[in-house]
């Protein structure tokens, strides 16, 4: 097991994607914040804190998405869903932020961006993450990173609040 | 798993994860747009020898919103008038390429004997008196939600009141419930009672109005008039005296209490009050969350990839 960020690394990162989100979207008005399940659910709600702390004149919507239902290999491995979606209202006419805490073959961000459009026409989706680990198998890129970190594909990446490790 | 033919097909855990996964059906159900693509590809048939709308609807609707292909078979239209045996319809059928059959069948065992026919999963959409797995995971899922009983049904106690003898429903109920924890109490005159209880973890009354305060859930049942050629009430209008939901009988429900029926209802008989008005009715209920559950159990058998599991 290699540490690669410790906790304290963790937070400075949030905290730099944080000022990142406002500074692309001059504010955070009309944002919402979504986090994948599971990974990215602990993560989606440390930005939503570090966002409204930034600019507390406006709230954030805090989400969570779970994409099991729409990935592209049912039936191909068992799929145990994690905590059900909790999406409050539409969509329409947001910017959302995607969040997750690494990024990998790009599959989970393609089945939640299908299953977003089912809860409205979002205005722009941006991506958030922790890890980019890379062997991306579709055209899909992060707009926030943490860390860009080259892995060879059988290693296992784990990132939460306490640190990332490869194990 | 491959087939839903009888409750107790199934353990506890299994009616747990069930009901964990029709939670995310719920949620499905609840967004601007109802449909997702997880069984995209799969064909459902559903088969029905005998009367359904509820049923059918439900388990159509279900399958719609998972994004499978579904095809009705209607007895009445098909080639079975002309005496087709049932092997040679569900052979012929399966040979279009089907992955799940829903089957209604007047006699019991039905869709076990099916299983042996085809490679398709068969789902049990009521077979005879003897089983109706999937109005029993409704009617679970519907006293989880409706008292707030996510870990089980310890301590809860639900009478099934009617014509138990002739119902499915009740024979899957019971199961369901006893499974989950709850103490279930059978209430019908000894003629509409089967032959034989034994190994039935119930407890039996024939008197209604000593039990109701003590009620979480009243589960009416429908009296089945179309099976009743043997004399078995004196009248509809006794029954309702005895066993029907009054207004005066729902004043001694406790608070909390649920009012349950599968449906359809008997007005008048079972049903004297307005369902309408009964503060503890969560008939309506029933039917929302049957489509949930049969999304649940459509993915569990046709998507979750659970059988490949299994074989590695």
């Amino acid at each position: 097991m290699r540490t690669v960020l410790t906790a304290d690394d963790v937070r400075r990162a949030l905290t730099r994607i944080a000022h990142e989100i406002v500074e692309r979207n001059q504010g955070i008005e009309g944002l919402a914040v979504v986090g994948l399940q599971r990974g990215g659910v602990w993560m989606a709600k440390e930005l939503a804190g570090l966002l409204s702390a930034i600019d507390p004149e406006h709230d954030v919507p805090l989400g969570s998405l779970d994409v099991s239902f729409h990935r592209d290999d049912v039936g191909l491995r068992p799929i145990v869903p994690a905590s059900v979606t909790d999406i409050a209202g539409s969509l329409d006419g947001r910017t959302i932020v995607l969040v997750d805490d690494v990024l990998f073959t790009g599959r989970t961000v393609r089945a939640a961006l299908e299953a977003l459009n089912e809860y409205g026409r979002p205005s722009a989706v941006q991506l958030a993450v922790l890890v980019d680990r890379g062997h991306r198998e579709l055209p899909i890129r992060p707009d926030f990173v943490g860390k860009n970190l080259p892995t060879s594909r059988d290693e296992l990446v784990v990132a939460t609040a306490d640190g990332v490790t490869i194990q | 798993m491959k087939h839903l033919l009888a409750i107790d097909d199934l353990s506890a855990d299994d009616i747990h994860r069930l009901l964990e996964l029709t939670d995310h059906m719920v949620e499905i159900n609840s967004r601007p747009i109802p449909k997702v693509p997880a069984l995209r590809g799969k064909n459902v048939v559903s088969l029905f020898f005998e009367d359904s709308t509820r049923t059918r609807t439900s388990f159509d609707t279900a399958a719609k919103r998972l994004s499978a292909d579904t095809m009705n078979f209607t007895v009445s239209s098909s080639s079975v008038s002309k005496g087709e045996s049932l092997r040679d319809t569900i052979e012929t059928i399966a040979a279009m390429g089907v992955d799940a059959f829903v089957v209604r069948h007047r006699s019991s065992g039905a869709p076990a004997m099916i299983t042996r026919w085809t490679n398709a999963s068969i789902i049990n959409a009521g077979d005879g008196w003897h089983q109706h797995p999937t109005q029993a995971l409704l009617d679970c899922y519907t006293i989880r939600t409706g008292l707030n009983r996510r870990d089980g049904f310890d301590g809860l106690h639900i009478a099934i009141v009617g014509d138990i003898r002739h119902s499915r429903v009740a024979r899957s109920d019971v199961q369901a419930f006893a499974a989950l924890g709850a103490r279930v109490t059978l209430v019908a005159p000894p003629t509409l009672l089967p032959p034989s209880l034994q190994g039935w973890p119930v407890e039996v009354s024939h008197d209604l109005d000593s039990l109701l305060p003590d009620l979480d859930v009243l589960y009416l049942l429908r009296v089945q008039r179309e099976r009743m050629d043997e004399a078995l009430l004196p009248s509809l209008h006794e029954y309702s005296q005895l066993y029907g939901l009054t207004d005066a009988r729902a004043a001694r429900l406790a608070p909390h209490a649920l009012v349950m029926h599968p449906g359809p209802m008997n007005r008048g008989v079972e049903m004297v009050a307005d369902p309408g008005e009964l503060p503890g009715s969560v008939i309506l209920n029933q039917v929302t969350n049957g489509v949930a559950v049969r999304m649940a159990v459509l993915f569990w058998l046709l998507g979750s990839g659970s059988d490949l599991a299994e074989a590695s």
